[in-house]
């Protein structure tokens, strides 16, 4: 039964390893008999469409986020970005965090004030190259990168409730190769909410460091 | 311990023959096309980008070879003797001066009004008020002609007192689809979903049918860029005695494709 198997596999390992020869090879016949004029050099026409496009870029990121009032918790999120042009993007990112004790459930000791402590955004921006350019380091070291400023509008999932979040910021993209990029991203992220008495605008600023892929 | 040898002996075989079929199916993208420079000298730039530098230039008649795009950059190839070669990135419009191998000139495509006017996909996210609440949407549209397009749009909705979200389908129509302004009216329906925060306890949840008629403009920017400004009248179909009438004011950007 085993060597019917292997003959088999073996059969068609055989098969595919000749057919393609089998298939490429016309046979000489065929050549005599077709025109001269149909064997002309391949097209040369250049497809600009066809080419390998790079304007995309996917990636991780991980950080701090200073949650107003909250304290300052770990943050992990991916980012997904379209470059239009050189000087713009769009970018969409989602990210979590957790909240911490606020300075009165530290002080009073007492049973922490809200149950939900997950917080998550998602948001979706416009980016702005504004210095593009090699920066250098001593004397043997260019990389290529450049600073952006990042502005857009969000959700912010915070104590059991969505907020619209704004958030402004700016980054460092440093260009390792041709397909992947370090990122360094300060940004602060503003909602407004009543949850501790009255209506306020809560500061969250975020400090994330990050890897993408360009494809 | 013979048997085992022999399956893996024909495993080996299959994924060498399985790794070896992409290269001569194309499931990666290989196309890497030979240009000649026309002009007298074409500038390399070590990025793609306006702020890297020029390290090099080819000159007339150097044949390059074209790697990749990014935005409007292409990374080249230039052959130097046997082994060496140099790459850089060069710009679309030195690019437009290239010539393929038999001299012809070669189209690299240039987004204008034109594109504007004959686009086929638009995909965009906005901002907007819906009666006092924050909304924030994504939408993606078909033009089966330059006059008319279907399009649907899916919106979160951020209240101070109520969360929820909003999906709509509707027919776009563009009498004027020629102008760099260029106006459009919408009639469409769709569903709606409002929750109440949870610390407000009388309110009820809303699920309900809605319709709508509006009108906006498309403003072209340049390249893929299309600002969109928009005013929506929704009606929705409560299931109380009355219906109820929303109002929405958005703006957006959309990307044509």
């Amino acid at each position: 039964m085993e060597s019917r198997i292997q003959f088999v596999f073996l059969s068609l390992v055989l098969w595919l390893l000749i057919a393609p020869g089998a298939v490429a090879a016309p046979k000489a016949e065929e050549l005599e008999l077709e025109p001269l004029v149909v064997r002309e050099p391949d097209r040369r026409q250049v497809e600009v469409d066809d080419l390998d496009s790079e304007n995309w870029e996917i990636g991780g990121f991980g950080g701090l986020m200073n949650v107003d009032n909250f304290g300052t918790e770990p943050l992990y999120g991916v980012r997904l970005a379209y470059h239009v042009t050189e000087d713009f993007f769009v970018e969409g990112q989602y990210a979590k965090t957790e909240l911490g004790d606020t300075s009165f459930e530290r002080l009073s000791g007492g049973s922490p004030l809200f149950v939900d402590r997950d917080m998550t955004y998602y948001n979706v921006s416009l980016g702005w190259n504004i210095f593009p350019g090699e920066s250098f380091v001593g004397g043997r070291w260019a990389f290529k990168g450049g600073l952006y400023l990042l502005g857009g509008v969000g959700s912010t999932d915070f104590a059991d409730d969505q907020r619209f979040t704004w958030n402004a910021g700016l980054g460092y993209r440093l260009i390792a190769t041709d397909w992947l990029a370090l990122h360094v991203n300060v940004r602060d992220h503003v909602f407004e909410s009543d949850l501790l008495g009255e209506d306020e605008n809560y500061h969250n600023i975020e400090f994330s460091g990050g890897l993408t892929l360009f494809f | 311990m013979r048997g085992l040898t022999t399956t893996s002996l024909i495993a080996g075989l299959l994924l060498a023959g399985l790794l070896s079929v992409p290269a001569h199916a194309g499931l990666f993208r290989d196309y890497q096309p030979e240009v000649v420079v026309s002009d007298p000298y074409i500038e390399m730039h070590t990025g793609p980008g306006r702020g890297y530098p020029i390290f090099y230039v080819a000159g007339q008649g150097d044949e390059i070879v074209i790697l990749k795009r990014k935005t409007d950059w292409f990374k080249v190839r230039l052959p130097r003797g046997t082994h060496q070669f140099r790459e850089g990135w060069v710009h679309l419009d030195q690019m437009r001066h290239t010539l393929d191998l038999d001299g012809n000139e070669i189209d690299f495509p240039i987004y204008g009004m034109d594109d504007f006017t004959q686009r086929r996909w638009i995909a965009g996210i906005g901002g907007g008020d819906l009666d006092g609440a924050n909304t924030i949407s994504g939408y993606l549209g078909f033009h089966l002609n330059p006059y008319i397009s279907l399009q649907a749009e899916a919106s979160q909705i951020l209240a101070d007192y109520s969360d929820g979200w909003m999906v709509n389908g509707g027919i776009y129509m563009h009498p004027f689809p020629q102008w760099r302004i260029s106006p459009f009216f919408t009639i469409g329906t769709g569903y709606i979903s409002i929750e109440p925060q949870t610390t407000i306890v009388q309110a009820e949840d809303l699920e309900d049918e809605i319709a709508n008629a509006g009108a906006g403009a498309n403003v072209y920017i340049s390249d893929r860029f299309i600002m969109r400004l928009e005013y929506k009248r929704h009606t929705v179909y409560t299931s109380r005695d009355k219906n109820e009438e929303l109002n929405q004011w958005k703006v957006g950007f959309s990307l044509f494709f």
